[in-house]
């Protein structure tokens, strides 16, 4: 099929702004847009410049904004969107050169949260125990693969680029439910900071942005729930 | 000199490998160290295993190391040296349960222990019957083992060099000094001057066309130490996965056929039956590609074009394979638009792991020749080493536990090589020949486009250097690897800028990927036997009197050299192997 591909470019050596750059080119309906950006790059300009490894979902490198919906460029598929497609960087981060951004204080709230299994008890001679039941509580949220879709989809994290986000939350989300943790005090204690957890307006974004299918916004408010009980 | 860094300890890579590694050589306080990774850290392509680490921690059923190392040692076709086997068998318990101690998420059993499942291989007493050995995170061990590690480096304050492609390696006088890096984001050279270097830079799957590998698997460090003079050992060993998904080669586990799966070909015909009357659809997975191919070759394929097998889940529970196959089932949904509960699920074999890579000795040294020459300063851990534990063939679960168990040798002996050094001095003209090979790309002629040249390359390796292996059809590569190598002189980048140039990567990382075509294709070539993935169809047989040994391949000149290093046998007599 014939599609026309639409890209939001932006080359800091020459661009004073981002400028929509379009092209034609033919493409089976079961390419991915991965294949389609990176037949664009192959065959018509090798300049255009995205984030990519895996390409099946799992590496988290290509977040991108395609046709209005925050999506991996990798597990969404042409069929899936018609001949007419748009693709935008994902928003909230400073765009370093077209598709790619910024991606340090995405990482930087991740790291705010403590995002590492704290227990400084005597380790045991074998493994630490955990009940099936007690470790499929945490389980969506060990599903993340940090590729950011959630927070550069959520409207308070546009205005305020300072709040942790909803990656942040789930993965700390991840070690407040995990039996084995003994660091809840000391994440709660960065959760309830001003650009912390209380700033989740519930807009939903998130989960729907999520390609690894985690119920983001319940894990928030289950974060929520810990923290108002903890401090009351 | 601009943007010179020095660290004790360099780790290049942050996938399993790397980050094992980086984590024991900063637990040694008399040493300094950095990762530089092309790549942010969890999007190196360990994320993407599923179905689990190897150990015999026997919470299932009764299992002990010596089992797995026999195991590990028949499915590398005794090719595997035996100390190495035998050394790993037993660490890599102690290094699962470390992980665990760091948080690692594994699935429990109803008594809360790691859970362990049947993997293709894993035995118990000497083959007897399938053991419970791998330890599994759902379907997403992988995954689970690369967040944890670099949760614990966040924890450790590890330092990183993300996007930095390393293009060189610096050995003066026979050691080795550091490296030279390309930065992403502002695409200058940085040098890197270490005491001690540990290479954990993952695969080069991406030199054939269907493969299971991410992109960025280009073989970069096999062909930087190669180009140094260093071999490169058994390239010719290289596994492909029996179920790959049709034409974009996305991994479905053995799990799917370990969960009952059958394999049919054009007639609907459970064709495996013919070739492994006993265990059918689980035979080896050396064994099981090959009689795809066959069949395909044979015009018994699927489709219109004949050119893929089916993968038949259908009689299988919907629950069982929503449940215990989630991951699969939506690959298989989403990319092949195909239900795997309703219909068969076409697959082909796809190229999947390098058994062979840079000569280590069993305590990750880089070895550069046949009496195990160390080069000092110089270590290697991971898919892009060869130590070797895999032989010929490695086995499902124990490429995890190569990275944690040799990770993490690497780690303590570069450190302790470092604390006890010192620093070599620096060429002043450290850059230039990475300078000069950028230079190059970026004026080049333009008369070729990479991505033709790629096409190609993967093309033709995948018909004549794949699973399937004659005098001929290697014959031919060579005479083929030899053209593009001509053709890639010209290539040309179009991108005349600086800041994060992909294109101007991708042109390196051509050349990369054809130099490590040529170690596979010449090794191949050469080998005038069958064993393990390594499959000549003009000689059939294994043939130990000739070829119990390991291929070493060095560059010289503009052709290659091809010498063989003893294969390190010990309790285990070579056999045939029968399943
Ligand atoms: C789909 C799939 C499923 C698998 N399932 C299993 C399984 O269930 N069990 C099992 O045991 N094995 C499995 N394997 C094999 C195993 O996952 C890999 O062999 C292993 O993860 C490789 O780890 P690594 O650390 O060596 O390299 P990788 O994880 O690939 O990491 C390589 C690192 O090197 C860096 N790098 C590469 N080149 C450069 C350069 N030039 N400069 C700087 N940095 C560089 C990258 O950025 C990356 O960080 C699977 C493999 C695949 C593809
Ligand atoms: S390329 Fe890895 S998630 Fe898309």
């Amino acid at each position: 099929m014939q599609i026309t591909v639409k890209i939001k470019r932006f080359d800091p050596e020459k661009d004073k702004r981002s400028r929509w750059t379009e092209y034609r080119l033919e493409a089976n309906p079961m390419d991915r847009v991965l294949d389609v950006l990176n037949e664009i790059k192959w065959e018509q300009d090798g300049s255009l410049s995205y984030r990519r490894s895996c390409a099946h979902g799992i590496c988290g490198s290509d977040a991108m904004l395609i046709n209005g919906v925050n999506r991996l460029a990798c597990k969404v598929l042409i069929k899936d969107l018609g001949n007419d497609i748009a693709i935008e960087p994902i928003r909230g981060l400073p765009v370093e050169k077209d598709l790619i951004v910024d991606m340090e204080s995405f990482f930087d709230s991740y790291e705010a949260v403590l995002p590492y299994f704290i227990n400084d008890d005597p380790v045991p001679a074998g493994e630490r125990l955990q009940s099936p039941e007690e470790r499929e509580i945490f389980d969506a949220s060990t599903k993340c693969i940090l590729c950011a879709c959630c927070t550069t989809s959520c409207p308070v994290f546009w205005v305020n680029g300072r709040y942790l986000g909803p990656a942040a939350i789930v993965n700390a989300h991840r070690f407040i439910f995990d039996s084995r943790d003994r660091g809840t005090d000391q994440r709660l204690e960065v959760l309830n900071q001003p650009n912390g957890l209380w700033r989740c307006r519930t807009a939903y974004n998130c989960t729907e942005a999520c390609p690894r299918d985690i119920p983001v916004t319940k894990a928030i408010e289950d974060v929520k729930r810990v923290l108002l009980w903890r401090t009351s | 000199m601009k943007r010179a860094h020095r660290y004790d300890v360099i780790v290049v890579g942050a996938g399993g490998a790397g980050l094992m590694a980086a984590r024991y050589a900063a637990q040694n306080p008399n040493v300094s160290v950095a990762v530089i990774s092309k790549l942010y850290p969890t999007r190196s392509h360990t994320g993407a295993a599923q179905g689990g680490v190897g150990a015999a921690l026997g919470n299932i059923t009764e299992d002990r190391p010596e089992w797995h190392a026999f195991d590990t040692i028949k499915g590398g076709d005794y090719l595997t040296d035996q100390d190495v086997a035998e050394a790993f068998a037993y660490e890599v318990i102690d290094a699962v349960y470390e992980l665990e101690h760091m948080g690692l998420p594994f699935s429990r059993t109803p008594d809360g222990r790691i859970a362990q499942r049947k993997f293709g291989g894993h035995t118990r007493e000497f083959g007897k019957s399938a053991v419970e050995r791998a330890c599994y995170a759902a379907d997403r061990t992988g995954h689970m083992i690369l967040q944890t590690l670099y949760q614990q480096s966040i924890k450790d304050n590890v330092t990183f060099f993300n996007e930095f492609h390393v293009l060189d390696i610096v050995i003066v006088d026979g050691e080795c000094r550091g490296v030279v890096a390309f930065e992403l984001a502002t695409g200058e050279l940085h040098t890197f001057h270490a005491k001690s270097t540990v290479i954990a830079s993952g695969g080069n799957g991406r030199m054939f066309k269907v493969t299971s590998n991410a992109h960025a698997l280009t073989g970069d460090l096999m062909s930087v130490v190669y180009r140094r003079g260093i071999p490169i050992e058994d390239p010719e060993f290289y596994q492909f996965h029996p179920t790959g998904l049709y034409r974009i080669g996305v991994l479905l586990t053995e799990g799917a056929r370990g969960e009952g799966g059958i394999l049919r070909n054009g007639s609907g015909e459970r064709f495996m039956e013919r070739y492994a009357p006993t265990i059918k659809d689980l035979a080896p997975r050396d064994m099981v590609s090959r009689a795809m191919y066959f069949e395909i070759r044979d015009g018994n394929g699927v489709g219109p074009d004949k050119d893929y097998i089916h993968l038949d889940l259908t009689h299988i529970d919907r629950e069982i394979i929503e449940s215990r196959l989630p991951d699969i089932t939506e690959f298989a949904r989403i990319y092949l638009g195909v239900d795997p509960v309703t219909e068969p699920v076409p697959v082909q074999p796809t190229a999947h792991y390098a058994m062979g890579g840079i000569p280590t000795n069993i305590d990750t040294e880089v070895i550069r020749d046949g009496n195990d020459t160390v080069v000092p300063g110089l270590y290697a851990a991971g898919e892009v080493a060869c130590a070797s534990l895999h032989g010929a063939n490695r086995l499902g679960t124990n490429s995890l536990g190569d990275l944690i168990v040799f990770g993490r040798r690497a780690g303590v002996n570069a450190a302790r090589f470092a604390a006890a050094s010192p620093y070599g001095e620096l060429p002043k003209t450290v850059q230039d020949y990475t300078h000069e090979l950028l230079q190059r790309l970026r004026h080049g002629l333009g008369k070729e486009k990479v991505a033709h040249i790629r096409k190609e390359l993967q093309t033709t390796m995948m018909d004549h250097a794949s699973v399937f292996r004659t005098q001929e059809t290697l014959s031919r590569q060579v005479e083929i690897l030899r053209e593009l190598k001509e053709r890639y002189q010209s290539v040309g980048v179009e991108d005349g800028g600086q800041q994060y140039n992909t294109e101007l990567m991708e042109a390196v990382e051509l050349g990369f990927l054809l130099d490590n075509a040529e170690q596979l294709v010449h090794g191949a070539l050469n080998r005038t036997e069958s064993r393990g993935a390594h499959s000549r169809e003009d000689y059939k047989e294994r043939d130990d009197d000739s070829w119990l040994k390991h291929t070493l391949i060095y560059r010289e000149g503009d052709g290659v050299r091809i010498d063989f290093k003893p294969v390190t046998l010990g309790k285990y007599e070579p056999k045939p192997r029968v399943y």
